[in-house]
């Protein structure tokens, strides 16, 4: 069995749904217990861990329930950004225009993207999207007026309806924690309704699912559309919260580390995308405290969680269980 | 025959300089069990391949009740009514019994572009999804993911997702292929069951489970139709006798 | 846009082409014969051009350099293959790789400990390091030419390899039909320790000849991986003779169209957008060309016989 995604559960698990709700009343207080430390760090630092955790929901949406293995996801995040970014440039800074844009932007992007590489499959897939992430990096770096190479700083973050509203770190902060929300339990939805089921369907057979009458291709487009929609909002969040946007965003080494945090966290589970995106981060940041070569660690252990821990954290932490639970 | 379910006319189709498919003429009206025999390297496979749109013929018509289906997709061709089971089991292994079928039903009922509704608590998804599996017995392994059913399970449950289209005409490409004495004979049970309700291609060897099922038998040989009727004519008919059947049937 | 100007950036074109083929040729036959996706073989790329320095710092002499490093860079190649790629194989490509990014990441960093973060050189050998007339008017490095011409040597050495040798007969084979390879008894384990090793070499042998004329620093296996990886999807994946094809067309697409890209803009549209909207069509050419490429024909322009 490889880690491309354990069975889907027929009916939702409540034990998970308990463990998913804690996890956001956590992320809820966290501003409180930041308070009594460097708050302004700590909140930047969760924020983007939640606005990477969005755009991993999107990947483990694509990959660990679609079978998409997308390594150019970075791209949507990218063109969010940039979309707030280029906004701001030229006055317009509202996010009742700024944050559907972004959304469509990158939508867009998806479905014009989406129609080509969906028409590959396997690692001719993987290479497809990565040669459009790379193209959306090169675009970006090219626009001189907005940056470059170099990346832009933003003018002020966005306001709603002439209110400078995310001045206030803890109000970017909870929005962004209810956009998690939000993406999380609709992608649920998603996962587990009419269209869902076929979406999943083609991942497991897609030649059964033709003959059975289904357009495999337009279920999967929709699919992709709406991961690189989530991608965009991430982006436009991201925008706000690090007041800087640059082609790096777009990188194809982001886009792998998105599917990084994807497999820490457990394929195909969807809190695993957040479980991973959050310990990836947190790691990231802890290990960077204690060495400047904390990569050295890491390195080796992607390919130990590879190797040994199929499903992830979340996985290892069922299997533990289990153990425990049999004892 | 006016009202065919299935004409085929003509059909040729070569692999650079092989002919597979001869100049085959075919027809199957409704409720038909039609099977097509033949020693290996027929061609048998290569047909069914171009009915359900694998392959595309080199020239002829294929009509599906009226419709050429020729060029179109699979998708399209399950929308007319083809259903089809593939010679090496194809079901969505991680799905359950009761899912794979229930995507079937899902396909012909109502539009698929829902996305928040959970699927699974649709009761009339899942009531006809059962009643497909009870035909063909296995509404008691109905939450069984498929990838855990028998070889014969995994055959009975694709039986179950081409009845749940509630098709014009089941391509049935070797439905025995692989399957022990037991499981073999409750195909047939089933497909004996089956018999009337709508039409159906049968490629296989199996003769026994043939002349037991079949209404009417077309007999390829190297791409063309030798002979075709009645299983008693047939039987019957020197030529085929000569080209394939030998001693069998003595 | 002068004519001189065109040849020269055609030979850079060349000697990039070449380049990428020698880190394609290693990738595709272990994508074609083991089914594996090593993001890791930029880093032996990497390694090659390190080690030279390193050697080369030790002997001063850039042949020793150059044999010692394709040593070294081999040995290290069957270590990574020993612990760690074996055990990939059987997996499917995403975890392949991950575990080949995590590889990347390690060595990326190692090689800022061992070295440092600061570009290094390595100075062309001494003869070779001025330029030649090769018409009136058009002077170019001697360098350069050295690359071209040891790229398209190693490039006929290896179609003699495998089209004439047993075991390039076996590679050949194995690249469609491992299975079927590995039952008629052929030690297949060993076959791919062959193929990986030669891959690393080849890598290798690139980095160190681009080493005198690229700044040596981590990460520069990066961009040129995914340059190789373009390469091989274009050209055929397990195919060759696809990935020099390929290699070649790319090289010569993406320098001349950097070079020219402006120019060709000017055609149709007035000076400022085309320097605006120039560099960034540029940049994006080879991507756009796979991604045509990948539409028409997806299993590459010249694919491995059995595979399309």
């Amino acid at each position: 069995m490889s880690m491309l995604a354990p069975a889907l559960p027929a009916r939702k698990s409540a034990r998970v749904e308990i463990a998913v709700v804690a996890i956001f009343i956590a992320l809820a207080l966290v501003p409180f217990a930041a308070a009594y430390g460097a708050q302004s760090y700590i909140l930047g630092l969760f924020v983007r861990v939640m606005v990477f955790a969005i755009a991993a929901l999107a990947v483990d949406f694509l990959c660990g329930f679609g079978g998409l293995v997308t390594f150019g996801h970075a791209a949507f995040i990218g063109l969010g950004a940039y979309t707030v970014a280029i906004a701001g440039a030229h006055g317009v800074t509202d996010m009742t225009i700024t944050l559907p844009l972004a959304i469509l932007v990158s939508a867009l992007f998806a479905y014009v993207t989406g129609t080509i590489c969906l028409r590959t499959s396997g690692v001719y897939f993987i290479m497809i999207t990565l040669a459009f992430g790379q193209m959306a990096y090169f675009i970006a770096g090219s626009l001189a007026p907005y940056g470059g190479d170099d990346g832009i700083t933003l003018p002020p973050r966005s306001t709603l309806f002439g209110l400078a509203v995310f001045k206030d770190d803890r109000a970017l902060y909870y929005v962004t924690l209810g956009f998690l929300a939000g993406a999380y339990f609709l992608l649920r939805a998603v996962v587990y309704s009419r269209f869902g089921r076929v979406f999943r369907g083609a991942r497991e057979n897609p030649t059964r699912m033709a003959t059975i009458g289904f357009d495999v291709f337009r279920y999967q487009r929709i699919g992709y559309v709406i991961a690189g929609a989530l991608g965009g909002l991430a982006g436009f969040l991201l925008a706000n919260a690090t007041e800087f946007v640059s082609p790096a965003y777009m990188s194809w080494q982001r886009s792998g580390e998105l599917i990084i945090m994807v497999i820490f966290g457990g394929l195909g589970t969807l809190y695993g995308a957040i479980v991973g995106a959050a310990s990836f981060l947190l790691l990231e940041e802890v290990l960077a405290g204690f060495t400047e070569n904390w990569k050295l660690i890491f390195g080796p252990l992607l390919v130990l969680i590879v190797l040994f821990a199929r499903g992830g954290i979340v996985g290892l932490v069922t299997s533990i269980k289990a153990r425990l639970t049999r004892g | 025959m006016a009202d065919a379910v299935l004409l085929i006319e003509n059909l040729r189709k070569r692999f650079g300089g092989l002919v597979v498919t001869d100049g085959v003429t075919l027809e199957i009206g409704p409720g038909e069990l039609h099977a097509v025999i033949g020693p290996n390297g027929a061609g048998k496979t290569t047909l069914i391949h171009q009915i359900s749109g694998t392959l595309s013929p080199d020239d002829g018509r294929i009509l599906l009740n009226g419709t050429d289906i020729i060029g179109m997709p699979p998708n399209d061709r399950a929308k007319l009514g083809l259903a089809r089971s593939f010679q090496i089991t194809s079901v969505l292994p991680r799905f359950s019994a009761l899912e794979n079928v229930a995507l079937a039903v899902q396909a012909r009922s109502g539009s698929s572009y829902r996305f928040l509704r959970p699927a699974a608590r649709e009761a009339e998804l899942n009531d006809q999804a059962m009643a497909a599996l009870t035909e063909v017995s296995l509404d008691h392994r109905a939450d069984v993911v498929a990838a855990h059913l028998s070889h014969g399970e995994k055959r009975a449950l694709e039986l179950a997702i081409a009845l749940a289209l509630e098709p014009k005409l089941l391509l049935l490409d070797e439905p025995m292929a692989g399957t022990g004495p037991e499981e073999s004979e409750r195909i047939v049970t089933v497909l004996k069951k089956l018999k009337g309700r709508f039409a159906m291609l049968l490629v296989e060897h199996d003769i026994d489970a043939v002349f037991a099922l079949a209404d009417k038998i077309s007999v390829l040989v190297y791409g063309r139709v030798l002979a075709s009727g009645t299983p008693h004519e047939v039987r019957n008919d020197p030529a085929v006798t000569e080209a394939y059947l030998g001693e069998e049937l003595e | 846009m002068s004519f001189t100007l065109f040849i020269v950036q055609t030979l850079n074109g060349l000697q990039f082409g070449v380049l990428l083929f020698l880190i394609a040729a290693g990738l595709t036959l272990v994508f074609g014969v083991m089914d594996f996706i090593n993001l890791a073989h930029g880093v032996q790329y990497m390694l090659g051009a390190y080690l030279a320095v390193m050697f080369y710092a030790l002997t001063g002499s850039f042949v020793l350099a150059l044999i010692l490093a394709l040593v070294a860079a081999l040995a290290f190649g069957l270590l990574l293959e020993f612990t760690v790629f074996r055990h990939l194989y059987d997996r499917d490509h995403l975890e392949q790789v991950i575990a080949t990014f995590g590889i990347i990441i390690f060595l990326n960093q190692a090689v800022k400990v061992v070295w440092g973060a600061a570009p290094l050189n390595l100075p062309i050998p001494e003869a070779l390091a001025g330029t030649v007339q090769l018409m009136p008017g058009l002077v170019y490095p001697v360098w350069r030419l050295v690359i071209i011409a040891s790229g398209l040597i190693v490039a006929l050495m290896l179609y003699l390899l495998v089209s004439q040798t047993r075991v390039g007969m076996l590679v050949r084979a194995g690249a469609t039909h491992a299975r079927i390879v590995s039952a008629l008894g052929v030690d297949i384990r060993r076959l791919f320790m062959i193929v990986f090793g030669f891959g690393t070499m080849l890598a290798a042998f690139a980095g160190v000849m681009i080493a005198p004329i690229l700044s040596v620093e981590p990460g520069m296996g990066d961009s040129v991986l995914i340059l190789a990886f373009v390469v091989i999807v274009i050209g055929g994946i397990g195919s060759m003779r696809g990935a020099f094809m390929a290699a070649l067309l790319i090289g010569l697409v993406d320098t001349l169209g950097r070079s020219f890209m402006i120019d060709i803009l000017r055609l149709v549209m007035p000076p400022s957008p085309a320097r605006t909207v120039g560099p960034a069509i540029a940049s994006m050419l080879i991507y756009v060309l796979m991604a045509l490429v990948l539409y028409f024909r997806p299993a590459g322009l010249f694919p491995a016989k059995g595979r399309s």
